[in-house]
C-alpha cells in the first residue's frame, strides 16, 4: 500500500482569493465577472511507498508548495484524490507554529502536540528533542532572542523525534551550520533504513542528490519527468543552464 | 489525516494563549480584578448619586452584570478573529481548525474564574452567605461557555470570508452592553420584552446569576430550559457553518 498517493491532482486557486472586505463582497455581488482561475497543480499523479525519498525540483512558481501542502492535507484537491497514510511531520517554514514571546521549552510541548503527541509521548520525546537540538542553556529562554539558526534546530529536532511516518521537508534545511546539518542528514538516513517516506523540495541539488532516490520536476503546475534522482537533476540542471548558454552564443 | 490528543492539544493551546496574554503585563492577572472593580465604581456612582436606582446593594447588583458581559465580550472578541489570527497554525499545521476558537475562548476562562472570585467575595462582603443553590453557579456558567464556543465557531468562519465580521462583533457588543441588565434590574422589562431578554443567553445567565447570589434561590426551570436550548443550538449551528468554511480557510487566508 502506497504511503502517499496522487491521482490526477488539480489544484485551482481563484486570483481575487485576497481581497476580502465586504466591499469587495458588494462589487462582486452587484457586478459579477468570471473569476479569473490559476491552476497550480495539474493532473499530477505518483505514489510514494514506504521507504522512500522523493525530491520535488522546479522553478519558483512551479507548484512544488502546493505539492507538498495537499500532502499535508492542509487544503483540499480541486479535482483527482490525495491519499495519506500515517502521522505527518512537516517543516513547511521555519518556526510555524512557535510563538517569539514563550521559551524554547514551552514552544516544543506546543509543537509535540499540534504534531499529534499525547501528554505521555509528549513527556517521553521532550529530553530527546532538547538533546537533539543542541540547544541546552537557551530552551528556558524566549524564542525572539534565538538565532535564525538555533530556530531551525529546534523545528527540526521536534519534528524528526515526534516519530513521523512521513517527513516532509521544504527548503528549511539551508539554515543550519554544519555540523547540525550532518546531524539532520544522519537523522534523515536512519529515518529512511527504518522505512519511513520523506518528501523534500530544495534548490540545493547536491543535498536532494544524496538525500533522495527519486524525483519529480514540476513546471507550471505539470509533471516535466519523474525517476531516479541522479539522471532527473542532472537534465534538470542542463535546463537551468540552457538559457545562459545559448544567450552567450548569441553574443 | 491527524489523529492525535485533541484534549492535549487543546489544553497546549489555551496555556499558551493565557501566558502570552499575561507575561506581556506588569500586574499580570491582577488587571482581571481591576477593570471590573473600575467599571463597578463608575456605575455605582451613575446610578446612585444621578440617576439613583431603586435597586439595594448597587455595587454587587451591577458586578453580577459586569462579571457576565465581560467574560462574553472578551471570549467573544478573541475567538473571532482567533482563526485569521492563527494563520501559521491554520496554514501549516494539519491540525483540527475547530481546536483553534474553542482555545482562544477556553483561555479566557481562566480569566473569568478570577472574576467569579471577586464576584463572590462581593456578594460575601455585603452580606451574602454560601449556601445549595450555589452549585447551580457551575451550571450556568458552562451553559454560556457552549454558547460562547458555538457563537465564535460561527463567526470566526465568517471573518475568513469577510474580514468585517470583527468590526461587526465589536459594535454587537457595544450595543450589548445597553441590551442586557447590567445596570437595571430584570423587574424593569416591560413583559412584553420579558421573553425576548430570556433568548438572550447573556440576559439570561445575568438573570440567574442574581437569583442566586442575591436572593438565595433556585434560577427557575423556565430560565435555565432557555439557555440551554439556546446555547446547544448555537452549538450545533457553530459547528455546522465552521464544518462547511473550513475548507476553504486554506485559500482565503
Amino acid at each position: 500500500m502506497p504511503v502517499i498517493e496522487f491521482k490526477n491532482v488539480s489544484k485551482c486557486f481563484h486570483r481575487h482569493a485576497g481581497q476580502m472586505l465586504l466591499r469587495d463582497r458588494i462589487a462582486r455581488l452587484l457586478r459579477p465577472e468570471p473569476r479569473e482561475r490559476f491552476y497550480a497543480l495539474s493532473n499530477v499523479s505518483f505514489e510514494a511507498k514506504a521507504g522512500e525519498s522523493i525530491a520535488i525540483i522546479g522553478h519558483n512558481g512551479a507548484g512544488k508548495s502546493t505539492l507538498l501542502n495537499l500532502a499535508t492535507s492542509l487544503c483540499d484537491p480541486t479535482d483527482g484524490t490525495v491519499t495519506v497514510n500515517g502521522r505527518v511531520a512537516a517543516l513547511l517554514e521555519l518556526g510555524s507554529g512557535f510563538h517569539p514571546d514563550l521559551t524554547g521549552a514551552e514552544n516544543v510541548r506546543i509543537n509535540a502536540a499540534l504534531l499529534g503527541l499525547n501528554r505521555a509521548q509528549a513527556r517521553a520525546s521532550f529530553d530527546q528533542i532538547v538533546d537533539f537540538s543542541g540547544i541546552g542553556d537557551f530552551m528556558d529562554e524566549p524564542l525572539r532572542t534565538y538565532s535564525t539558526g538555533m530556530m531551525m534546530r529546534l523545528a527540526f529536532s521536534v519534528a524528526v523525534n515526534v516519530d513521523p511516518d512521513i517527513l516532509i521537508v521544504d527548503e528549511v534545511l539551508g539554515v543550519g551550520d554544519q555540523a547540525f546539518f550532518s546531524k539532520c542528514f544522519d537523522r534523515i538516513m536512519q529515518f529512511r533504513r527504518a522505512g519511513k517516506t520523506i518528501l523534500c523540495v530544495s534548490h540545493s541539488l547536491p543535498t536532494l542528490t544524496t538525500l533522495c532516490d527519486r524525483g519529480i520536476w514540476l513546471d507550471h503546475g505539470r509533471v516535466v519527468r519523474a525517476g531516479r534522482v541522479e539522471g532527473l537533476i542532472e537534465e534538470y540542471s542542463h535546463s537551468l543552464g540552457t538559457p545562459l548558454t545559448t544567450a552567450a552564443e548569441a553574443r | 489525516m491527524w489523529r492525535g490528543d485533541s484534549v492535549f492539544l487543546l489544553e497546549n493551546l489555551v496555556l499558551k494563549d493565557f501566558r502570552i496574554r499575561y507575561r506581556n503585563m506588569s500586574l499580570g492577572v491582577l488587571w482581571s480584578v481591576l477593570n471590573p472593580l473600575v467599571m463597578m465604581g463608575a456605575l455605582t456612582f451613575v446610578f446612585t448619586r444621578i440617576f439613583p436606582s431603586p435597586v439595594k446593594n448597587f455595587p454587587v447588583f451591577v458586578l453580577c452584570g459586569l462579571v457576565p458581559y465581560n467574560f462574553f465580550t472578551l471570549a467573544w472578541a478573541s475567538g473571532t478573529t482567533s482563526v485569521v489570527d492563527s494563520a501559521p497554525l491554520v496554514k501549516r499545521i494539519p491540525m483540527p481548525r475547530e481546536i483553534v476558537p474553542i482555545a482562544a475562548v477556553l483561555s479566557t476562562c481562566l480569566h473569568l474564574l478570577i472574576q467569579i472570585l471577586l464576584l463572590l467575595s462581593a456578594v460575601v462582603v455585603f452580606g451574602g452567605h454560601w449556601n445549595l443553590h450555589w452549585l447551580w453557579l457551575p451550571v450556568v456558567w458552562i451553559l454560556e461557555v457552549i454558547f460562547v464556543c458555538g457563537l465564535a465557531m460561527l463567526t470566526s468562519a465568517v471573518n475568513v470570508y469577510i474580514r468585517d465580521t470583527r468590526y461587526v462583533v465589536e459594535s454587537a457588543t457595544t450595543v450589548l452592553f445597553w441590551l442586557v441588565p447590567i445596570f437595571y434590574s430584570f423587574d424593569a422589562i416591560p413583559a412584553k420584552y420579558v421573553g425576548i431578554y430570556e433568548l438572550n443567553p447573556v440576559a439570561n445567565l445575568v438573570f440567574c446569576l442574581r437569583n442566586i447570589l442575591l436572593q438565595a434561590k433556585s434560577p427557575p426551570s423556565s430560565s435555565l430550559v432557555k439557555l440551554s436550548l439556546v446555547s446547544f443550538t448555537m452549538l450545533g449551528l457553530g459547528t455546522l457553518v465552521f464544518r462547511r468554511g473550513k475548507r476553504g480557510f486554506f485559500e482565503h487566508i
